[in-house]
């Protein structure tokens, strides 16, 4: 076991499947020589080769599309968009061809790619550096969407979206890379040493896909949610004095319905967080979810907590991002319901 | 400063439908005229390449010049068969279109030489990355036809399980990348693949295509960023058949320079081929194919060519451009010029090449015979079932929960009639 925080945890992933496995490959802007501009693949190439982690051109089309022809061919790739706001040139490829291709050739074809990305706001990015789009993912039949909260998470979902026969978009909460997040900005940032999901196998593990986690049991109310917003829900309910019941998705498409449905049936209230702006986000699947599911059960309006629907706004952070206090406002308001 | 006012050039073709053809304008060069340079050569070198026309059969029909390949009559005879075998397919399935068997289809006819004369100047372990256009390549590689077929009609056998357009077809087996409706992204995969085989080591090569039309796409520029970048095993084709649908050339940007131009900027040695000419799409495609396998990286070749047919049986070509504009067309029939050499050169007799004609529209009639027998579209599909696999290796619970309640309602559908 070793301490390691997210930008680790995600780089030994990296390091233990290029160990392991020689079809995996990567690639990405600045991420050869240089390791990345946030260091997730810092020391690869030195380690494995220029042909198993090198430099792109600045194309996110041409990066995914030619990790399509390898995975085609039968290659593993897995490439960095260096922030998910870059990711729009590539998605044409994502969508039509990517998660498309094992369909419309009955298998003959697939796309084993895993699609690293940093995303999220709290880290005064403006409106480019910011983006939360998992909806615009989580809507397209044939890909898979994974985001993780901790050090230990990362690395086992990483290495299980690697080992995945299916293309997986997986999104990397920036904002906790270096420590956990509450979203209180104004207080002193805490590394992740400090935190128990730090502890961190240094070889080879997996967390499974499309298994959610409960990280906080309770019986007040139920909250959704993944990435950052994992870490203010905890914050929120302190806040809110809720015994909230906590779940880490971990997983958005295909999503832990049991998990869901199991917790919501208990408490009988509900609260969907995440920082991508509200209208069509990822929180009203979830609503809608929970209201096919749990309808019966439930004892008030479901709550959603989110960004609002602008796009990322520079001066105005703390103001968008769905922090603790927000959280705490919903979670009275659900209990009181 | 002379006082002007500016204008906006949109382009437009020399003639549309009530105008005269007059191809005098085009510039066709002589046959053989052309240098064939060493396989390690520059880009730069190619200059002359890419903005002339690479073409080997003169009118007589003699192969001529440096690029006049040395092919085997056995093996040119052949080449006529696949292209006669591509064409009288392309009737038939017509055809069917036309009589509601199916419910779309596309011909390639006056462009068969060059999926085919490719094809054949390649491994069979090379990838073909197609456009919709290239049913020459699955053919030429003895695809079985009632396969094609049973695609075009989605019926119970249908190879793709009914998920696809027809002519959408895809086969690793076969070395066909599974075909696109989203012009272009292709090409840059065509690329990725061609780097995968590098990467390990292999001897095989990929083969991409792409329209005069869909040049313009971003894919386009970055298979080219790519395969220069990376050196990558591949052939990277553009098949100006002179029409996007109604778009002539000149919308794709040719009017002030050649699409096979766009190469060496980014230091791809480029031909520009006539598409129409087997032995020169052969010879091209050897010497791309010859850099490639060694190392030299990727080549560009623009085969230029004519639609003779309309894009789709959804598209009614005289709307747009003169019927006879395909007639008048300077580069002729590619089938009929390849006949011509080997007639001229004692390979093959006019009666050989009608009795020929004959067998392949027989072979494809046995074939239709087998597929209508299993049903056309909407005669017969696969089971129902099916549309809810492979859209990831195992099914997630929404996908069968989804499943479960179409497969109800068909079954009480079935039982109340």
């Amino acid at each position: 076991m070793a301490v390691m925080n997210m930008i680790q945890a995600i780089n030994s992933a990296m390091d233990v499947m290029l160990g392991r496995d020689p079809d995996v490959l990567i690639f990405g802007e600045d991420v050869g020589y240089f390791g990345g501009v946030f260091r997730a693949t810092e020391g690869l190439q030195r380690k494995y080769g220029r042909t198993r982690c090198f430099d792109t051109p600045i194309a996110e089309g041409g990066i995914v599309a030619s990790a399509v022809g390898m995975g085609a061919y039968g290659l593993r790739p897995v490439i960095e968009i260096q922030f998910a706001d870059y990711i729009y040139p590539g998605y044409d490829q994502l969508v039509s061809e990517a998660a498309r291709l094992r369909y419309r050739s009955a298998g003959d074809f697939t796309a084993p790619i895993t699609l690293r990305t940093p995303y999220g706001g709290g880290i005064f990015g403006g409106q480019t550096h910011s983006q939360s789009p998992e909806a615009l993912f989580t809507h397209v039949a044939g890909l898979k969407t994974v985001v993780p909260s901790n050090p230990y998470d990362a690395k086992g979902l990483l290495i299980s979206a690697i080992e995945d026969d299916d293309p997986v978009i997986f999104f990397e909460p920036k904002r906790l890379y270096n420590g956990p997040f509450d979203g209180y900005p104004d207080r002193p940032v805490q590394p992740w040493a400090k935190h128990p999901k730090s502890a961190t196998p240094e070889g080879h593990y997996r967390v499974p896909l499309g298994k959610a986690e409960v990280v906080r049991e309770g019986s007040d109310l139920t909250v959704l949610a993944y990435g950052a917003m994992v870490h203010v829900a905890l914050a929120g309910a302190e806040e809110a004095g809720a015994d909230a019941e906590v779940i880490d998705l971990r997983t958005l498409l295909p999503v832990d319905i049991e998990t869901i449905a199991a917790s919501v049936n208990k408490t009988g209230r509900c609260v969907i967080l995440h920082e991508a702006t509200r209208t069509s986000g990822y929180g009203a699947e979830l609503s809608a979810l929970v209201q096919e599911n749990c309808f019966y059960r439930l004892e008030a309006p479901i709550e959603r907590v989110t960004g609002w629907d602008t796009p990322y706004p520079h001066a105005f952070e703390w103001e968008y991002f769905p922090g603790p206090r927000r959280v705490a406002k919903a979670m009275r308001k659900v209990m009181e319901g | 400063m002379k006082d002007v006012s500016l204008s906006l050039h949109i382009p437009e073709p020399a003639w549309r439908p009530g105008d005269p053809v007059d191809f005098r304008a085009m510039k066709v060069p002589p046959a053989g005229a052309l240098p064939r340079p060493a396989i390690g050569c520059a880009a730069e070198e190619t200059y002359e390449l890419a903005h002339g026309l690479i073409r080997v059969l003169d009118d007589e029909g003699q192969a001529v010049g440096p690029w006049a390949p040395e092919l085997s009559p056995e093996v040119l005879v052949r080449g006529l068969r696949n292209m006669m075998l591509v064409r009288a397919f392309d009737d038939r399935m017509y055809r069917q279109q036309r009589q509601g068997k199916t419910s779309f289809y596309v011909k390639c006819t006056g462009e068969e030489a060059v999926a085919v004369a490719q094809t054949m100047a390649l491994d069979p372990g090379d990838m073909c990355f197609p456009t919709y256009r290239q049913q020459g390549a699955l053919i030429t590689r003895g695809y079985p036809l009632v396969e094609m077929m049973n695609q075009i009609y989605s019926n119970a056998h249908d190879p793709i399980k009914g998920r696809q357009l027809p002519i959408m077809y895809s086969s690793k087996p076969y070395g066909f990348f599974t075909i696109s409706g989203n012009l272009g992204t292709q090409f840059p995969q065509a690329v990725g693949w061609a780097m995968a085989s590098a990467y390990k080591g292999d001897s095989r090569i990929a083969y991409g295509y792409i329209g005069d039309g869909s040049t313009a796409e971003g894919d386009f520029h970055q298979a080219l960023l790519f395969a220069s970048v990376y050196r990558a095993p591949v052939l990277l084709n553009i098949v100006n058949n002179q029409w996007a649908i109604s778009a002539f050339h000149g919308i794709a940007g040719d009017e002030q320079a050649t699409f096979a131009s766009r190469g060496l900027g980014y230091g791809l040695p480029s031909l520009r081929v006539d598409g129409n000419d087997f032995l020169a799409v052969h010879a091209a495609t050897a010497w791309a194919a010859e850099r490639a396998r060694t190392n030299l990286g990727a080549t560009l070749i623009e085969l230029f060519t004519y639609r003779a047919s309309a894009h789709s049986t959804s598209d009614d070509p005289t709307r747009y451009r003169p019927a006879e504009e395909g007639e008048r067309w300077p580069l002729g029939d590619p089938i009929e010029r390849l006949q011509q050499h080997l007639v001229r050169a004692g390979a093959l007799s006019e009666a050989d090449a009608k009795a020929m004609e004959a067998e392949v529209i027989d072979q494809v009639r046995q074939a239709g015979r087998q597929a209508e027998k299993v049903g056309t579209f909407g005669a017969s599909r696969p089971p129902l079932g099916r549309m809810f696999e492979d859209v990831y290796k195992d099914q997630p619970w929404h996908l069968a929960r989804q499943e479960a309640e179409v497969l109800e309602d068909a079954a009480a559908k079935q039982g109340k009639s």
